[in-house]
């Protein structure tokens, strides 16, 4: 019953049934948490303390805690949220863009990728919030009337189109990732065993049992959610780099900002993803679904997408000294040789000579190697944020406004505190939920097995005989390479 | 009200689609299909018709626009107009990503909640299933049954379709 490829490799190896992957998955739900979660959990917990002191006292002694001055209003707070939320991009990249190409390959990874999306906006909109200076008011970003008198909020600025996107881009993903669990939770449900885990599992389950007509609205709504989110990822990059581009301000107002900006959010995206999957498939064991094919294909993402952040660097560089306008070829000059050429320095090094050495199959192929670049790749694209924000902001138009930036540990603080924020919610997930599609990946399961084509793995005295009716057999092998 | 159900228990997808064709064929009617993952051409093989929850998302995503640009225009081109860097009252141009947004917003949201509402899905302290390995590994045809139906006849069609498995199994409130 099982097409083997002599073509394409296997999307699953090690000859997996349909009960292995059950197994295989929930194996670390039911099982007892392990040494090395506590460990992982407990010092991400930590970080979250960090988090919560700094944030308490960015409350109660206010913004000045930050390092912000008069002319450098915008920093790491910034760049944080830049960076967490294009961290996110790429979970709605595998579950959407990759969904309607028909990646086959996306069904090991979406679950987490797109669990990590939720995450790092979480953490995002952290920053933003803080910022606000009361958060208490955050409410006002929304369509109030203000102070609830007259006054609305301006729709003309790109700030409050951020608030829509953000909260839009939220809401979305998390219903897309919810209606992919509910299946695998009443996989689970079925199987447990405990009181606590029926009734939690049953309520997280909504009531689903797999028939036919639910699956086949549950499919419908997938393709749905997938188109309408194609769009979304897309726009809320855009929007993200509108709230620079539309400004007037040199190394800022820049035409190219969307498509530069979308395409490093996905740059550092699959760079997290890459991260988090290395360590997930090892701790998990579940090298035989996010195999060495995966890590390779999401390297050639992060590679295509890497370099055309490359060309926009010298792009930028090329119109700052063709435009002949002087603020603006200073704003460039001095990124590259001001005092902060070692940022701009990081940024170059991390972002465009590294994501080059992937051309090499070897590199492509190491695991080790994946590791170091997913990580040098993130510290990148965390620096080409900062190089955008703060070089453009700390030398304007007057000199003698002219200032540096440097964090405070309350700075440092938040951001390494929303790291644990981060890491704690993703341990979270990979203990208590599955961490791989199961109905999908059983859905793909059978033209991608590697072991010969045998029947799938049951007893063979249970094996039901295949039956010939109307003269079609049963088992007849589908040959599923012929609509390539 | 209890309901008796035959369950014919198949092991792999596609023998189930041929049975499941077949067993129709034979005049019997399906109550239901369980399975763990979704099978292609099982809707036409059980004649369920298309969903229409594209139509549902269409006009849900229309409200959402007409919404917005309602939203924007009204305020700050009617209730209370406010020159801002110069720009007209209604600059539709800036208008654009909200509108964009909210469409999304409503047009996802609003599907959503109709694919659960119409699916009875909601959180319930426990869910009665017939066989608890349709989430796992086996397929599964219910039939519903009464005392007239014969069974010896029935468990001969499954068979014969490839069911590895006939079982029966009582279900209140199902």
């Amino acid at each position: 019953m099982q097409h083997v490829s002599p073509v394409r490799e296997p999307l699953v190896t090690g000859g997996k049934t349909y009960h292995d992957v059950t197994q295989d998955v929930c194996r670390q739900v039911e099982a007892a948490p392990n040494i090395r979660w506590m460990a992982a959990l407990s010092v991400a917990l930590l970080l979250l303390g960090v988090f919560f002191y700094s944030v308490y006292r960015t409350l109660w002694y206010g913004i000045g805690e930050w390092g912000l001055n008069k002319t450098i209003g915008w920093a790491w707070d910034i760049t944080n949220f830049v960076w967490w939320v294009g961290i996110g991009h790429a979970g709605t990249l595998i579950s959407a863009v990759l969904l309607l190409f028909r990646q086959k390959w996306r069904t090991s990874i979406n679950r987490a990728a797109e669990a990590m999306t939720i995450f790092a906006v979480i953490c995002a909109a952290m920053f933003p919030v803080l910022h606000m200076g009361r958060p208490w008011l955050a409410y006002w970003v929304f369509p109030l009337q203000n102070t609830f008198g007259s006054l609305w909020v301006n729709f003309n600025s790109p700030l409050l189109w951020d608030v829509f996107a953000i909260s839009t881009y939220f809401t979305v993903s998390l219903v897309f990732w919810y209606t992919g669990l509910v299946p695998d939770f009443a996989t689970i449900r079925d199987r447990a065993k405990g009181p606590i885990a029926k009734v939690a599992y049953s309520l997280l389950s909504m009531g689903w049992k797999g028939s036919a007509k639910h699956w086949s609205r549950y499919e419908t709504v997938s393709l749905i959610l997938a188109g309408v989110s194609t769009p979304l990822v897309l726009s809320v990059h855009t929007i993200v780099s509108m709230d620079f581009a539309t400004s007037v301000v040199p190394g800022w107002h820049t035409t190219i900002f969307p498509p530069y900006f979308v395409a490093g959010a996905i740059f550092s995206g699959f760079a997290m993803v890459l991260t988090l999957m290395l360590i997930t498939r090892v701790v998990f064991k579940l090298e035989d679904y996010i195999t060495i094919e995966h890590i390779a294909l999401m390297n050639k993402i992060m590679m295509v997408t890497g370099s055309i952040v490359g060309v926009a660097y010298i792009t930028e560089f090329f119109i700052a000294w063709y435009s002949q306008v002087e603020y603006e070829s200073y704003a460039f000059i001095n990124r590259a040789t001001g005092p902060y050429w070692w940022a701009y320095a990081a940024m170059m090094t991390c972002n465009v000579i590294t994501p080059q050495l992937v051309w090499f199959r070897k590199v492509r192929y190491s695991i080790p190697l994946t590791f170091i670049l997913s990580i040098i790749v993130n510290i990148g694209m965390w620096f080409e944020r900062f190089v955008i924000i703060v070089t453009s902001l700390h030398r304007d138009y007057l000199p003698s406004s002219w200032a540096m930036f440097s964090p405070t540990i309350i700075d440092i603080g938040i951001y390494v505190g929303t790291i644990g924020l981060f890491f704690t919610l993703f341990l979270l997930f990979a203990k208590f939920f599955p961490v791989i599609n199961m109905a999908e990946v059983k859905s793909v399961l059978k033209y991608t097995v590697d072991n010969g084509p045998t029947y799938t793995g049951h007893d063979p005295h249970h094996a039901p005989q295949p039956v010939t009716t109307h003269g079609v057999p049963a088992s007849a092998p589908v040959n599923y390479d012929k609509h390539d | 009200m209890t309901k008796r159900f035959a369950l014919g228990i198949f092991e792999d997808e596609d023998v189930l689609l041929h049975a499941v064709e077949n067993v129709r064929e034979a005049g019997v009617k399906i109550y239901e299909v369980f399975s763990p993952f979704p099978i292609h051409g099982i809707d036409d093989a059980l004649g369920i018709e298309r969903s229409r929850l594209p139509i549902a998302a269409f006009f849900f995503g229309l409200t959402g626009l007409a919404f917005a640009l309602w939203l924007q225009i009204y305020t700050l081109g009617f209730d209370w107009p406010m020159i801002i860097g110069g720009k007209p009252h209604i600059a539709l141009p800036a208008f654009i990503p909200v509108a964009f947004e909210l469409t999304v917003l409503f047009c996802c949201h609003g599907m959503v909640i109709t694919f659960y509402t119409i699916s009875n899905l909601y959180p319930r302290w426990k869910t009665p299933v017939l066989d608890v390995r349709s989430t796992d590994d086996k397929f599964v045809m219910a039939i519903e049954v009464n005392e007239n139906t014969d069974m010896n006849k029935l468990t001969q069609i499954l068979r014969e379709n490839g069911a590895s498995e006939v079982n029966q199994k009582e279900m209140s409130k199902f």
